[in-house]
């Protein structure tokens, strides 16, 4: 048995909690980017555009992560694509969170008065026009306490990396805990480490969702 | 893509979603009975309680479930309780998605009107009657659709308890795959059957929940 001060454990829990931060930073942005996408086509006129969009929003919403992830992990291989963990989590990571920030999106422009629509065509705007000036900076706005909201569930998501081979804070506990034999002590910080991100982003969801609720 | 193991697996695969449906059963019984308790002990009980719970809540809800899990079934032996993988998981699950549901089920508790409960006392009902015959019920009809997602999610991340070795349906995919060497397809299968799952989960919550608690749910 190796000998670990309580510094050790989280020195090594702090610079693990580097990759933490990043995958969540990189899937957020990711997801934001392709969610957009899926937004486009889940509010486009065509029906069948719609219903794509729907789909792919209940997939990813009906299946475990773990599973998302390791399909990820895989299946891009039999496409020929040599994947790291670390291309696997940002991906499957990206997939998933682009679904659920579609949707929550999605509820932001279906709660937007229909008149806006119509007042941006009497404008002369066009179809993108009226996207781009009137109708997703409101429905961003409106959405903005549940999308930091979902930001925590991506941050605990991470976690689930892990278990594919991405060596980010659960992961390095995990050995650390086979090393020191001290479950409490390691998973104890390990969920320190996480609430510390997540509570100030909680808290600031609950204070946005209360000035909208003043509004 | 192949799939001649199929046959020889559904079996397994069979085996692994009855699990996953008894930690899911299970969890839904134990998370909303204690989620009830939860809730009216943050409505009604002293105040270091409240404050307890205030706590817990914001602990589990700011924490991911995999730690929470290795939490306790590592952990726990330490103290000298050595549980079951199953009972392990039963746990953890019950415990996060009580984290959850005492929000829900305040949020419904909150919105029942304060004339129910003087109407029920009027009667010379006893508080604790008020509570059960009266302000429940509705309260869990206003907040059933809530409470059937939160199933449902509960469901999906219980994927996660195969890496304490529950012998679920993610456990019988990973087994099989070692076995067949065909881990796309694999788990391709798999995550159709937890789709699957979840779909039926939500329609029969959906009915049942109409069933007991009358129309007006979806």
């Amino acid at each position: 048995m190796i000998e670990f001060t309580l510094w050790d454990i989280v020195r090594n829990l702090l610079l693990a909690t580097r990759w933490t931060v990043l995958l969540s930073l990189a899937a957020f942005v990711g997801g934001a980017v392709v969610g957009m996408a899926v937004l486009f086509f889940r509010i486009a006129k065509n029906k069948w555009s719609r219903r794509l969009a729907s789909g792919y929003i209940a997939l990813f919403q009906g299946t475990p992560l773990l599973m998302q992830l390791f399909l990820m992990f895989f299946g891009l291989p039999m496409l020929g694509l040599r994947i790291e963990p670390w291309t696997a989590a940002v991906l499957g990571l990206t997939f998933f969170a682009s679904a659920y920030l579609a949707e929550i999106w999605r509820s932001g422009v279906d709660a937007l008065p229909l008149g806006q629509w119509d007042a941006g065509a009497s404008l002369g705007l066009h179809y993108l026009q009226e996207l781009r000036l009137i109708i997703l900076p409101q429905a961003f706005s409106i959405t903005r306490a549940p999308t930091v909201g979902f930001l925590v569930q991506l941050i605990k998501s991470t976690a689930l990396t892990s278990i594919i081979g991405f060596e980010e804070l659960v992961r390095t506990s995990n050995a650390i805990n086979n090393a020191t034999f001290e479950p409490f002590k390691v998973y104890g910080l390990v969920a320190l480490i996480f609430f510390l991100m997540c509570f100030p982003l909680t808290q600031y969801a609950r204070r946005l969702e209360k000035r909208a609720a003043a509004h | 893509m192949a799939f001649g193991w199929l046959p020889g697996a559904l079996g397994d695969i069979a085996h692994g979603a009855a699990t996953t449906i008894l930690l899911i059963a299970v969890t839904t019984l134990a998370g909303t009975l204690l989620s009830i308790l939860g809730a009216a002990g943050r409505r009604n009980g002293p105040v270091l309680l409240r404050r307890a719970i205030a706590w817990y809540v914001e602990v589990m809800r700011n924490t991911p479930f995999l730690v929470q899990l290795f939490f306790i079934f590592f952990g726990l032996p330490s103290l000298g309780v050595r549980l079951d993988p199953i009972l392990a998981a039963m746990l953890a699950m019950t415990l996060n998605m009580a984290a959850y549901t005492i929000e829900i089920v305040g949020a419904g508790l909150d919105a029942v009107p304060l004339g129910q409960t003087e109407a029920a006392l009027a009667l010379g009902l006893r508080p604790r009657q008020v509570f059960i015959k009266i302000v429940l019920p509705q309260a869990l009809k206003i907040i059933y659709p809530a409470l059937t997602s939160q199933i449902v999610i509960m469901m999906l991340e219980s994927a996660v308890v195969s890496q304490i070795a529950v012998r679920e349906l993610t456990y019988e995919a990973d087994m099989l795959q070692a076995r067949t060497f065909r881990s796309f397809e694999t788990y391709f299968v798999v995550t159709l059957v937890y789709l699957l799952m979840s779909m039926a989960l939500r329609r029969l919550l959906v009915t049942g929940g109409r069933r007991a608690l009358g129309a007006g749910v979806s």
